[in-house]
């Protein structure tokens, strides 16, 4: 035990599998553990594909076919439940758990052991809530799980209690994640790394786990609730004994909607960090994309009623204007990106398409969503397929292609290699078309009308055509991720480079070796800018270990502030803290 | 953010030798950090059974409590006696530590850990005499959640207290290395504040309101 909190990744290598295995069981290596939010996340990813999948197949012609109704809505429910919990917002927390200590310039995180236990929770948790299939059906009353829907009248079966439970365990994964990102942060940056020189993914990780810490005990809170009621014969949501229904959104959405900035806020900062690199440029206004995405954690406290404008129970000016006010600091970012690639020098390598996908996608989705702000607007499509484009729009659009960006961009520190340009190539281009193909016409039936969560639909206003062309868009987007795999296998066989540096990159991770040694760092460059390795490689700082790793020209000649002189931190740094 | 300015005077790089990699020195402990952030989360935790109690306070007419629902004032005040003192007893015990003297320690521990069990020993017997449970109406259910979510606290308390004890028995603790017990110290008086929290809104506000009947 000892040897192991004193060097997490310095385990003697020994053959034999069982010991191979256990290495991975009791690591509390933050790239290992990294690791395995990612491997964990993509199996319940698959596992959401495949329900999505049952789902269109459904809705691919009106009627019923497969499923019944009830297993339809355990399809939804499951599906959404997946994506959602069990994969963007842990794999996402996966990519902070390798690249934050290593952006900062830190040995690992600050609670290792901490940091194992809230990547164990998750598929504990997962196996809960799926586990719901061996006792009489999972949950089934949607994402949102609405109370009365889910009271013990309407959802008898054990699968809603243990899809509370999951939850709840995911729950606090999610809250000793954030409260463990937050000391990394605050605590262990590398010396010359100030707040204000921080990378920006390093911010959005920052901002995330602030939304995490404060957003995420309330969703435990309303769970509890649910479950005493359920459990105990208890009344927080009967109105007939004095409770309240409607408490459940209100508390429900005061964690859902920040939670959409958890979700989203990670996949922001990867492409802040791909853009500037491969358009050769720096990120366009690093301190307005940092007061920007502090905004946007700020405000998405006070957004939640717009998710229940149609309830009538809530106060629409106010919560209408604030989710207008919330589009000016993502707009603010959406101009920045812009900028950043404006009159660079672009390389279209796979990571960069994904983030112009991001752009793309992500725009289209948020504009759904300052149409869905008004309140008149929203009461027609509210419930209506409209939402579903918007979410998928965001999160798949938004989260999803970031999320691959992350992935391309840092697959050669990860492992040695960089993923194939060719297939990677091939995975954007069908993934693009495909989600565009499955996700845009939603609007249109939405606009239309069709409700979401309902297995059946009428022919009439051309919905079959329409959701035909919805179903095969879906199995074609399936089959990009069947690409992606493969595009892993030939890489993780074929040779590794090794390369330290393989996108010319700005930020720390990109000073040490492919993959990093155990504590990750040898040596630590000065820190004297958000760009250290920038510095180094252009002479503007002069690092003559770092110039040879990364085989750069060391001592240019150029005025450099040298590395042996504790050079005095300009005034302006003193404020930012 | 003087943290980071501080190690940069101390000398990074060829000429200063190498720091212990990536770890900045500060004011605040790590650990500390984190069970700051911890309690943060709980707030917000309590925060939402709150929300809870008031939407349905606001929901339903007078009398508040209902009639047939008499809680015990004179309980749910010594019990306020009990926790603040052990509060107290708590700030004793860190102060002793930081001035080295761990009998000290253990003393002001174990009366805390007593004052702490008292408590829970006190809530059961209020919930044995109260006459009504969970599922007895809406003001049973947002009762007993209250309390026993403070309850669960409390007992999570006890252990911490208990485990801080067993330690600083063994002697694990020094004027320079206490950061657990003073992490456990800012845990136990946020479980005090958010007792005095559900005094003051169970049992103080209905009596100000004038919607309450005291006592039997």
């Amino acid at each position: 035990m000892a040897t192991t909190t004193l060097a997490p990744g310095a385990y003697v290598a020994r053959p034999g599998f069982w010991y191979w295995l256990s290495t991975w069981l009791t690591t509390t290596d933050h790239k290992r553990i990294g690791f395995l939010y990612l491997f964990n996340s993509f199996l319940f990813f698959f596992l959401g594909g495949l329900l999505a999948l049952g789902v269109r197949s459904e809705l691919a012609v009106p009627g019923l076919q497969y499923f019944d109704n009830t297993t339809y809505n355990q399809l939804f429910t499951m599906h959404a439940t997946a994506m959602l919990f069990l994969f963007i917002i842990p794999i996402l927390a996966g990519l902070g758990n390798y690249a934050v200590p290593l952006m900062i310039g830190a040995a690992d995180m600050a609670f290792p052991r901490i940091n194992a236990l809230s990547f164990w929770m998750l598929p504990v948790g997962g196996a809960l809530m799926f586990g719901g299939y061996f006792f009489g059906g999972t949950a089934q009353a949607g994402w949102t799980n609405y109370v009365p829907i889910t009271a013990r009248a309407y959802s008898p079966q054990a699968g809603q209690d243990l899809w509370i439970v999951g939850l709840t365990l995911i729950g606090m994964s999610s809250i000793l994640g954030g409260i463990n990102f937050m000391a990394t942060i605050f605590k262990l940056r590398a010396p010359g790394m100030t707040l204000m020189r921080m990378p920006i993914f390093v911010w959005t990780m920052l901002v995330t786990s602030a939304l995490v810490v404060f957003a995420t005990p309330v969703l435990a809170s309303v769970l509890v609730m649910l479950f005493i009621d359920r459990n105990y014969g208890a009344h927080f949501f009967d109105p007939s004994a004095g409770g309240s229904a409607v408490m459940w959104q209100n508390v429900f959405w005061f964690y859902s909607h920040p939670a959409v900035y958890i979700m989203v806020l990670p996949a922001m900062g990867v492409i802040s960090e791909g853009l500037p690199v491969f358009s050769r440029k720096p990120l366009f206004g690093y301190k307005a994309f940092v007061f920007a995405t502090a905004a946007i954690g700020a405000l998405g406290f006070s957004v939640w009623a717009h998710h229940m404008f149609t309830t009538g129970a809530v106060f629409l000016p106010f919560f209408s204007f604030m989710t207008f006010l919330i589009a000016v600091p993502t707009g603010v970012k959406m101009f920045n990106w812009l900028a950043t690639m404006y009159r660079g020098k672009l390389r279209f390598t796979t990571a960069m398409l994904f983030a112009v996908g991001f752009l793309v996608m992500f725009l289209i989705g948020g504009i759904d969503g300052a149409f869905s702000a008004s309140p008149p607007v929203d009461f027609a499509l509210q419930d209506t397929y409209w939402i579903v484009a918007h979410i998928h729009y965001v999160l798949f659009g938004g989260s999803v292609m970031g999320l691959f960006a992350g992935i391309y961009y840092w697959f050669p520190k990860w492992t040695g290699a960089r993923l194939r340009e060719g297939l990677g190539k091939i995975h954007f281009t069908i993934m693009f078309i495909a989600s565009n193909l499955t996700f845009f016409p939603m609007h249109i039936v939405g606009i239309q009308g069709m409700p979401r969560r309902v297995a059946d639909y009428v022919e009439e206003p051309g919905w079959a055509t329409i959701n035909l062309l919805e179903t095969v868009g879906s199995f074609i987007l399936a089959a990009s991720f069947l690409v992606f795999l493969w595009n892993v296998f030939v890489t993780l066989r074929g040779e590794r480079t090794h390369e330290p540096d393989p996108w010319q990159g700005n930020t720390l991770e990109w000073a040490t070796t492919s993959p990093p040694p155990p504590y990750n760092f040898d040596h630590l460059p000065p820190i004297r800018s958000e760009r250290p390795v920038f510095d180094v490689r252009i002479g503007v700082v002069d690092d003559p270990w770092l110039a040879n790793l990364i085989g750069a020209p060391s001592g240019t000649g150029r005025p450099s502030l040298s590395a042996g002189q504790p050079a005095t931190p300009a005034a302006g740094d003193e404020g930012h803290g | 953010m003087t943290a980071s300015t501080e190690v940069i005077a101390s000398g990074h790089g060829t000429a200063g030798g190498e720091t212990p990699l990536g770890y900045v020195q500060g004011r605040l402990d790590t650990t500390l950090i984190g069970v700051l952030l911890f309690i943060t989360s709980e707030i917000m935790f309590f925060a939402g059974l709150f929300a809870a109690y008031f939407t349905v306070r606001a929901g339903h007419g007078n009398p508040w409590p209902p009639e047939g629902f008499h809680p015990e004032i004179e309980i749910a005040l010594i019990l306020l006696v009990i926790l603040l003192t052990s509060s107290l007893t708590m700030e004793y015990s860190l102060r002793r530590i930081r001035a080295g003297d761990r009998t000290g320690l253990v003393r002001g521990l174990t009366v805390t850990l007593v004052l702490g069990a008292l408590f829970l020993i006190g809530q059961l017997y209020d919930y044995s005499i109260l006459g009504f449970g969970v599922s007895s109406g809406i003001y049973g259910t947002v009762f007993y959640t209250l309390t026993g979510f403070h309850g669960a606290h409390v007992f999570g308390g006890v252990v911490a207290i208990a485990v801080m004890l067993m330690r600083g028995a063994a002697g694990q603790f020094s004027a320079r290395h206490h950061a657990a017990i003073e992490g456990v110290s800012w845990y136990w008086h946020f479980v005090d504040v958010v007792w005095i929290g559900l005094v003051t809104t169970l049992y103080v506000l209905p009596i100000l309101e004038g919607s309450a009947h005291v006592g039997r």
